[in-house]
């Protein structure tokens, strides 16, 4: 009997590895219910859109295209929808930690709690700020150089699906096996087979893996695109600011990401093969990890902040009328960020007990970043200052910003020190100025960017009522959430807490969740901005495809732009082409067009990322069998794509020549 | 103001805004194959940074010295450089638009690759063997790991080898595939020089703990 | 706009309240003397920094208003963009700061080092010649903490006591997670690892009943990684070592074997006697007999080497 029940397990643990019934959540009630509504909206969404035909439409126009301006376009879809994951994990921990109190426990367990708080940093950095920097800087920045595409447009699609196939794993962490119980950053020995041998922690590494190939390949693209396709006459300091954020961002990419693919890679090994890197027994160091991590996870602040950087430069100078004061120093400030990112990682850990000199050493590289920063604030300023400035909703954003931001940089400054930051390490004071700078800058600048360029992707103004709604909630949600957090910070408070003893902190969390309410209001209003635009696009329709009257290239093609984006290459002058050309009352040619040069959609990227998923799951659940299998397809299918050698095709002229002439009647 | 700013070399002070026939922006790949690998060179530094970190974490277990059979490495490393050497023929030849001779020597590169692998296969089978496996020590992981990314990287291109010879046999000698040419070449190279650094830093150094 | 502003002027309002409501800012309030200088730079750090935010908030606003488009008494100078005494101000003004601050940085870091041994005990009050510095060894463990008093030959779980105006020296590592020792009340954290050894020299200065915590999250039952710091005149602190000495039991190996395995919100327990060396073994990971402790591996392995 006990050696057929054997027998049987080997089976079975042969075919499915460790997934068994118990990987799924039917005793929690919580996950279950999540699970059946996802699952019923999923079947609902597949149903419509069977029922409405659009299959082939999603996948010939969206799925498989290599259009940069798409490719944008899905991944700020990506965004937002791991947005709205990630935001309904933090209302849950703040809602838990406002009750948690006492007597009461909260309405989460502790292990489910931990999952929470891992998943939510994981899915906002990695599926919700990277998309949408990424998604930006797709759309916009083969538009600001007068390029057609980025330089490896299949490369683009693969690196898309590549992301989402990591959201995809996370996402079913939620419903299959479970998530890490590490924080963010999985610092081992916590994270060791010994400590964590369930699935949460291998979901993590291989969604993090997957996607991290995505978005290193994203930044090798860009910086090719930005290096070898700019319009004639566009030097580097002819560039707008955006785009050089964007060069600065990716070469970052390229510099950070592979460590984190090491990394991760060696704590895989610890993990799947018993290697000692980071254990504490034979010769591992755990130090090592947390060093590693952060060499990454440093620079990552700066990929993600520089573009939005960008953003706020491009907004504030249209809103004000006037060119972008301190051009070339915005630019040295960038490059300068760039470079100081590298030396700063340990003022993550100045609690590790390295000496006085080293700490002292990168408290005062990471003061020295707040100084190009400085300047950047300030030229900003001086390019309102003397300006014309229409407060629509980006510009409400930008001032948001540069109040809020200055908060958070003061407060990380303050970090930097490091005997402050002995007592402040790891405390609610951190968790505070974190989110001041990400929310305050990186999620601002996002709103911000996608309100100033919408018409450019849809050929319709965002509803600005609902907009200036989302800004206020988003702002003012803000500081009710993360002004307490500070105070508790002082208080000696401490982060990744379940549960708390001393009633007398319990207010301060419940303000907290009531901004954490605040912010869920902005992010609604968002939604409804969406809708409400759309069912008024009528009346919020731009044709002339320059609708704030912009000064860089991508407003002077349509909007949206035609598949090809210019019908002729633009020939650059000075910064601020567009704004010259108006200037010189130029008007678009009616004749001479010529067939044009794309590259054809593929289907390849979505087929080997989906393979990727596969082999990452397979990975996850120790079904080798699956693994081996998955990752012999997935090379066999790259080498297949190599053998593809008709990846271009023509655009006939007539075909030009009636978009250009098109829109020529639209502007008359 | 702008417009002073704006003085246009032609001097007829009409500015031209458009390239008015076809525009091909310059070709990328060669730059972005070079970014990939200065990437991957990044993944081999954290790797050589690890290795330095746990170099002499043996935990009771063998050292570099107990362990290396420094003339088995000297051959290996005597089949890479010959198969860089061997692949620099088959770009020569490229170049003068011999297929025949290109294929020729890529493919003699590739044996060589082979051969450096089976040597290291042996090496790692053997440390094993004597209970010296990355499972042992620190010290053991991060050399596994060093050299064994080196090794997968070489694997990938013999089998990326094997590839552009169907490939070559295929379309012959047209602009994409003397394109890949070049980037195998670049990966190859860039493969050498990383062994040259695992040489001396693992194998030499390591030799005299 | 107008509800959100008021609901905003309300919340502010009672934040405010709030904070004077007398809470425990224990950060900025301490009881021991390296707490207090952190405390005191935290503040001396945001002042200097406030010259330079301050006004850029302000200007920040000021330009936002003056400068609105309805506002056509403003000056518009839409095509200027350079002014190089202006690009040397903003420059200038953050590296001023900068300086003064990274200043500050480099001598507090060195006389505020958790390594560097006291040279007073309160502001004013130089260490006593000849004192010596207590010392305890502190174990993270899975879930709880163990405190080791060499010198008093005793050991606690979960309750740590010191006697007022001596300097402490604490010697910390981790049976396995990484986790942060912290008495906010006391000085800044240092972390705890395996294999590992940090050091926090602290001294603290009134009597009383202090929290002290794992401030590194480090798993399942972190949360409760709690422990009770007692701030004791020295007449006390003797007391409460004759306590722990009478009401404890010795521990021996077996007993802390026992004890290493992991568990959640353990009660206070006291040793009487500690089997020698063991902090030591489980700093070098050898407490089961026969283990060779790390920091012999090394000289064995030279001592293999040298047969050879």
């Amino acid at each position: 009997m006990s050696s057929a029940v054997q027998t049987y397990s080997d089976t079975t643990s042969a075919v499915f590895g460790r997934l068994t019934w118990d990987s799924f959540p039917f005793h929690d009630p919580i996950i279950l219910g999540t699970f059946i509504m996802v699952a019923v909206g999923g079947i609902a969404l597949v149903a419509a859109l069977t029922k409405y035909k659009v299959w082939g439409y999603l996948w010939n126009e969206w799925f498989t295209s290599i259009d940069h301006k798409r490719i944008g376009v899905m991944y700020m879809i990506l965004g937002i929808i791991m947005l709205l994951r990630g935001f309904a994990d933090a209302i849950m921990m703040r809602l838990h930690q406002a009750m948690a109190f006492g007597d009461s426990l909260g309405y989460l367990p502790p292990h489910h709690y931990d999952q929470i708080f891992t998943a939510h940093g994981v899915i906002m950095i990695f599926f919700v700020a990277m998309p949408f920097v990424v998604g930006l800087m797709n759309y916009i920045v083969p538009l600001q150089i007068g390029a057609r595409d980025v330089a490896f447009p299949f490369l683009n699609n693969f690196s898309f699906w590549m992301t989402a196939s990591g959201a995809v794993l996370i996402m079913l962490s939620l419903f299959v096996g479970e998530f890490a119980k590490s924080g963010w950053l999985a610092y081992p020995p916590l994270t060791g087979i010994l400590q964590s041998p369930g699935v949460g922690v291998d979901y993590y590494i291989w969604a993090l893996q997957i996607a991290g190939v995505g978005t290193l390949l994203s930044g090798v693209n860009f910086v090719v695109t930005i290096v070898k396709m700019r319009a004639p006459g566009m030097t580097m300091m002819k560039m707008p600011v955006f785009t050089w954020t964007a060069l600065c961002t990716n070469i970052l990419i390229v510099a950070a990401f592979p460590i984190l693919t090491a990394v991760l890679a060696l704590l895989s090994l610890d993990r799947y093969m018993d290697f000692n890197f980071f254990t504490n027994d034979l010769g591992g160091n755990a130090m090592m990890y947390v060093n590693l991590i952060w060499i990454w996870g440093h620079p990552e602040v700066y990929i993600l902040i520089l573009p939005i950087f960008g953003v706020f430069s491009e907004i504030v100078s249209t809103y004000s009328g006037k060119r972008l004061f301190g051009y070339s120093s915005m630019v040295y400030a960038t490059v300068v960020i760039t470079v100081l990112s590298y030396l700063v990682w340990l003022h993550h850990f100045f609690t590790m007990g390295s000496g006085a000199t080293v700490n002292s050493f990168f408290g005062i590289t990471t003061m020295i970043i707040s100084i190009p920063t400085g300047a950047k604030i300030f030229n900003w300023l001086f390019t309102m200052y003397r300006g014309r400035i229409q407060f629509d909703v980006p510009m409400l954003w930008t001032v948001g910003f540069m109040v809020t931001f200055v908060i958070g940089g003061m407060t990380g400054v303050l970090l930097a020190v490091p005997p402050a930051d002995f007592v402040l390490h790891n405390s609610l004071f951190l968790i505070a100025h974190f989110h001041n700078v990400i929310i305050g800058g990186v999620v601002f600048g996002v709103f911000a960017a996608i309100t100033y360029w919408y018409p450019k992707v849809t050929g319709y103004k965002l509803d600005p009522f609902w907009g200036k709604c989302s800004f206020w909630f988003w702002l003012i949600g803000f500081y009710v959430a993360f002004m307490p957090l500070y105070a508790l910070g002082l208080m000696g408070v401490t982060r990744r807490m379940s549960h708390f003893e001393d009633m007398s902190l319990q207010i301060w969390f419940q303000v907290a969740a009531f901004g954490a309410v605040l912010i869920g209001l902005g992010i609604l209003s968002f939604l409804i901005q969406l809708y409400v635009s759309y069912k008024k696009r009528d009346s919020l329709r731009d044709e002339t495809g320059d609708p704030w009257n912009g000064r860089t290239l991508e407003w002077s093609t349509s909007s949206p732009p035609p598949q090809y984006n210019f019908a002729f290459t633009p020939q650059v002058h000075e910064n601020d082409a567009w704004w010259q050309m108006k200037q010189h009352g130029f008007k678009p040619p009616q004749e001479g067009f010529m067939p044009i040069h794309m590259p054809k959609n593929t289907a390849a990227g979505m087929v080997l990322a989906g393979l990727a998923t596969v082999f990452g799951f397979a990975m996850i659940w120790y079904v080798w069998w699956l693994a081996a299998v998955s990752f012999g397809a997935l090379i066999l299918g790259a080498i297949i794509h190599t053998f593809n050698y008709k990846r271009d095709y023509y655009i006939p002229v007539e075909e030009v020549a009636a978009v250009e002439n098109r829109r020529a009647e639209v502007l008359a | 103001m702008s417009n002073a700013v704006a003085t246009p070399a032609a001097g007829n002070g009409k500015l031209e805004f458009l390239v008015r026939g076809e525009h091909h922006p310059a070709q990328g790949t060669l730059l972005g194959f070079w970014i990939y690998l200065m990437s991957d060179c990044l993944i081999f530094a954290s790797l050589f940074a690890t290795y330095g970190v746990l170099s002499l974490n043996f935990a009771g277990g063998p050292s570099g010295a107990d362990l290396f059979d420094l003339e088995l490495v000297a051959l290996n490393t005597a089949f890479l450089l010959i198969s860089s050497i061997t692949y620099g023929f088959a770009v020569l030849k490229m170049q003068q638009n011999s297929l025949r001779g290109t294929i020729g020597w890529l493919a003699v590169t590739g044996v060589f690759g082979l051969c450096f692998l089976a040597v290291e296969l042996y090496e790692f089978y053997h440390m094993i063997h004597v209970g010296a496996g990355p499972q042992r020590s620190g010290f053991l992981s991060a050399f596994f790991t060093l050299v064994g990314t080196h090794g997968l990287h070489v694997t990938f291109g013999c089998i990326w080898l094997v590839t552009l010879l169907l490939q070559l046999r295929k379309h012959g000698l047209i602009q994409e595939n003397k394109r890949r040419v070049f980037c195998l070449s670049m990966f190859w190279h860039f493969l050498d020089v990383i062994w040259i650094g695992v040489f001396t830093y693992v194998y030499l150094m390591g030799s005299m703990v | 706009m107008a509800t959100p502003r008021t609901l905003c002027k309300t919340l502010l309002a009672s934040v405010l309240a709030l904070s004077l409501a007398g809470c425990k800012w224990v950060v900025m309030s301490p009881s021991g003397d390296v707490a207090a200088q952190q405390a005191d730079l935290i503040l001396w750090s945001t002042y200097l920094m406030l010259i330079i935010i301050v006004p850029v908030i302000l200007l920040t606003l000021l330009f936002a208003w003056r400068y609105r488009s309805s506002n056509k008494n403003a000056t518009y100078k839409p095509d200027w963009d350079h002014s190089t005494k202006l690009e040397l101000v903003i420059w200038a003004a953050p590296l001023a700061i900068i300086i003064a601050l990274g200043a500050l940085t480099w001598v507090s870091t060195h006389k505020l080092d958790p390594y560097r041994p006291l040279d007073r005990v309160d502001e004013g009050v130089p260490v006593p010649e000849g004192t010596q510095p207590l010392v305890v060894e502190v174990v993270a463990m899975d879930w709880k903490w163990l405190f080791f008093y060499p010198e008093q030959g005793i050991a606690t779980v979960n309750e740590l006591a010191a006697p007022v105006d001596r300097p402490i020296k604490f010697k910390i590592t981790a049976t396995t997670m990484m986790n942060s020792f912290y008495v906010p009340a006391l000085a800044g954290m240092i972390y705890a690892m395996g294999g590992m050894e940090t050091q926090l020299h602290a001294v603290i200065n009134e009597e009383g009943s202090y929290e002290g915590f794992s401030a590194n999250y480090s798993g399942e039952g972190f949360n409760k990684m709690r422990f009770e710091f007692l701030g004791q005149s020295e007449a006390d602190f003797e007391q409460w070592v004759a306590q722990v000495k009478a009401q404890g039991n010795p521990l021996s190996r077996d007993v802390y074997k026992a004890l290493e395995k992991p568990s959640i919100d353990d009660p206070v327990r006291y040793y009487s006697e500690v089997m020698p060396g063991l902090y030591d073994a489980i700093l070098n990971r050898c407490v089961d007999p026969g283990q060779v402790c790390m920091k012999d591996l090394m000289k064995s392995h030279h001592a293999h080497h040298g047969e050879g």
